[in-house]
């Protein structure tokens, strides 16, 4: 930075007012994050005052009309829903990025890449359209009604694989080429250079990736929205429909009034919690993960 | 281990990962096929540039472009000049390593995660019903720049970064002042990585659909000012495929369009991402 204010022999008006308006922007822009919270905070302030944190899980059942506001359904929806598709994805992002590097040939794997990046580029409602007019039939043809958990589960992975599959693709090619020439020199198969020496070192990157793609689905609301079903309820079984805590504020936002809303905004203010506590985890891991030993 | 078992082990490694790259490889190819076999029998001329009928069973989707230039407007407008304002700040105005560059780098990285929906709540809140905008154009456009300015403002801030220092030295010996330094130095030489941001800002806000349900609604009628609600493509497809039967052909004519504008998007914003790397590794 080189400044050149407060100089007695150029006072510039110009240097003046840019600079304090370029402070006032970014001071705008730097308290949008506390905006946003303090307006949840502040318009679910009836709910958490009149219900209290207690009754969103003591509650019989989720009814705002009879004043019951119980969300553990819900968040037993997307909690199952988001676990189920990182079980998924993140083995399958992980491999494909490994393809990408050390199994397909140059050709196909500058092609894959992009095809991943394309994929990554798709709006969550076009997967989610996708999912209910393609793969909700072929699984309602197996076990009605099939919009359910699974759909649900099945929908986020190919949303999520992106993001871990970039992130480890990024972090793989950050492994010192040192490591690789002495792993084969010392005669590693390709096997195991992947198992003992690539995944090792990077696994701080590979996790980053799939807390990063934990948030994505978490807070995606249109593709689960489309495809689960929304019945409020406590899934038993993979083809039950379920209702995640976004698909919830999705559905009842526009009708909802009074302590209804407030309960709303309260499933916001919970959801951005996790997902500020995943996205901050995950960026000091991303910090730490490019100190990478001298070469 | 026995050779036999290595060559097992060697064998089965391989598999995996071939099986795993297929696994993803094939969803992708079935929605991009399904989406072109099903999207190119709809897509017309008519298709493009007429009102939707009968809740866009028929019509087409004029009225709904128009609306989404209409919210992608508001939110570069607003989100533009917040943005380079900040980069600037962040670039030019403190030392990388200073406490309010990193609140502020800190706060917008954190801001970037936030789930759309909290920012449609966020949204309704402050523009629909604090600022009594009610669901309008502009309500759904000021809650699309607070989403896109995060992305936007970490390219453009990168994209001074960039810039050698020499630049802003020799200007200095010359005796320019900073702001004239910064119009007609460090701008220009910025410009490529501006453009990018926008692209990519672009391309967040007009994927968008959660934040708009309750911001900028549903109407689908052409808009006559911005405080008129209005549908984005994106919201054209939700309501088609949930809420209105026999909608399934337009959803698909819809999605294929807002996926082709998607890709243009990324596409060009990989390119020109490209070029303006070669640009600045040229000797100043």
């Amino acid at each position: 930075m080189i400044s050149s204010l407060n100089n007695i022999s150029s006072r510039s008006k110009g240097d003046f007012l840019l600079s304090w308006s370029v402070r006032l922007l970014a001071l705008m822009a730097g308290g949008l994050l506390l905006l946003v919270v303090s307006f949840l905070i502040h318009e679910s302030w009836p709910a958490l005052r009149d219900i209290g944190l207690a009754r969103f899980f003591h509650d019989p059942d989720w009814s705002p009309i009879d004043e019951s506001y119980r969300l553990t359904a819900m968040i037993w929806g997307t909690l199952l829903a988001t676990a189920g598709a990182i079980l998924l994805s993140a083995p399958l992002g992980i491999l494909s990025a490994i393809f990408c590097h050390f199994y397909a040939p140059p050709l196909l794997s500058r092609g894959y890449r992009r095809m991943v990046e394309l994929l990554a580029g798709i709006p969550s409602v076009v997967f989610g359209f996708w999912g209910l007019v393609v793969l909700v039939p072929i699984i309602g043809r197996w076990h009605p009604p099939g919009t359910s958990l699974l759909a649900g589960i099945l929908i986020l992975t190919l949303m999520i694989i992106p993001t871990i599959m970039l992130v480890a693709h990024a972090s793989i090619a950050h492994v010192p080429i040192a490591y690789i020439h002495s792993a084969s020199a010392l005669g590693f198969s390709r096997g195991s250079l992947i198992w003992h020496v690539v995944i090792p070192t990077t696994k701080v990157g590979l996790f980053t990736g799939i807390l990063l793609g934990l948030a994505r689905a978490l807070g995606e609301t249109m593709a689960v929205l489309m495809v689960c079903g929304n019945v409020v309820q406590t899934p038993s079984h993979l083809f039950d429909p379920i209702r995640t805590l976004t698909a919830n504020i999705a559905l009842e936002m526009s009708y909802a009034l009074a302590d209804h809303r407030a309960a709303l905004f309260v499933s916001g203010l919970l959801l951005m919690g996790l997902v500020v506590l995943i996205v901050s985890l995950a960026e000091g891991l991303r910090h730490r993960n490019f100190h990478v030993p001298a070469k | 281990m026995s050779r036999q078992n290595r060559y097992l082990q060697e064998s089965g490694t391989t598999a995996i990962i071939w099986i795993a790259a297929t696994l993803v490889a094939v969803p992708f190819f079935c929605l991009m096929g399904d989406l072109l076999w099903n999207g190119l029998n709809h897509l017309s001329f008519s298709f493009v540039f007429s009102a939707p009928q009968n809740a866009g069973r028929e019509g087409g989707i004029g009225p709904i472009l128009i609306s989404t230039l209409f919210i992608l407007g508001v939110c570069m407008g607003v989100a533009l000049p917040m943005g380079l304002g900040t980069a600037l700040f962040l670039a030019e105005y403190t030392r990388h390593d200073h406490v309010p560059g990193r609140l502020i780098r800190g706060s917008l990285d954190v801001l970037a995660g936030v789930p759309s929906i909290v920012f449609g709540l966020f949204g309704n809140a402050l523009f629909c019903q604090t600022f009594g905008l009610g669901f309008s154009i502009l309500s759904g456009g000021l809650t699309l720049a607070c989403m896109v300015l995060p992305i936007l403002i970490r390219t453009v801030e990168e994209s001074f970064r960039a810039i050698s220092n020499e630049q802003r030295l020799s200007a200095a010996a010359l005796g320019l002042s900073k702001p004239t330094t910064i119009r007609t130095i460090l701008f220009p030489a910025a410009m490529p990585g501006l453009l990018v941001g926008v692209i990519l800002g672009l391309g967040r806000a007009i994927a968008e659909t959660a934040a708009l349900i309750f911001t900028s609604g549903y109407v689908d009628r052409m808009p006559e000012s911005l405080m008129d609600s209005g549908r984005s493509l994106a919201v054209h497809i939700y309501d088609l495929a949930m809420n209105v039967a026999g909608g399934n052909p337009h959803a698909y004519a819809t999605a294929l369009i807002l996926v082709s504008l998607l890709f243009i998007i990324n596409f060009s914003s990989s390119r020109m991402a490209a070029r303006w790397m070669s640009f600045n590794q040229l000797p100043a």
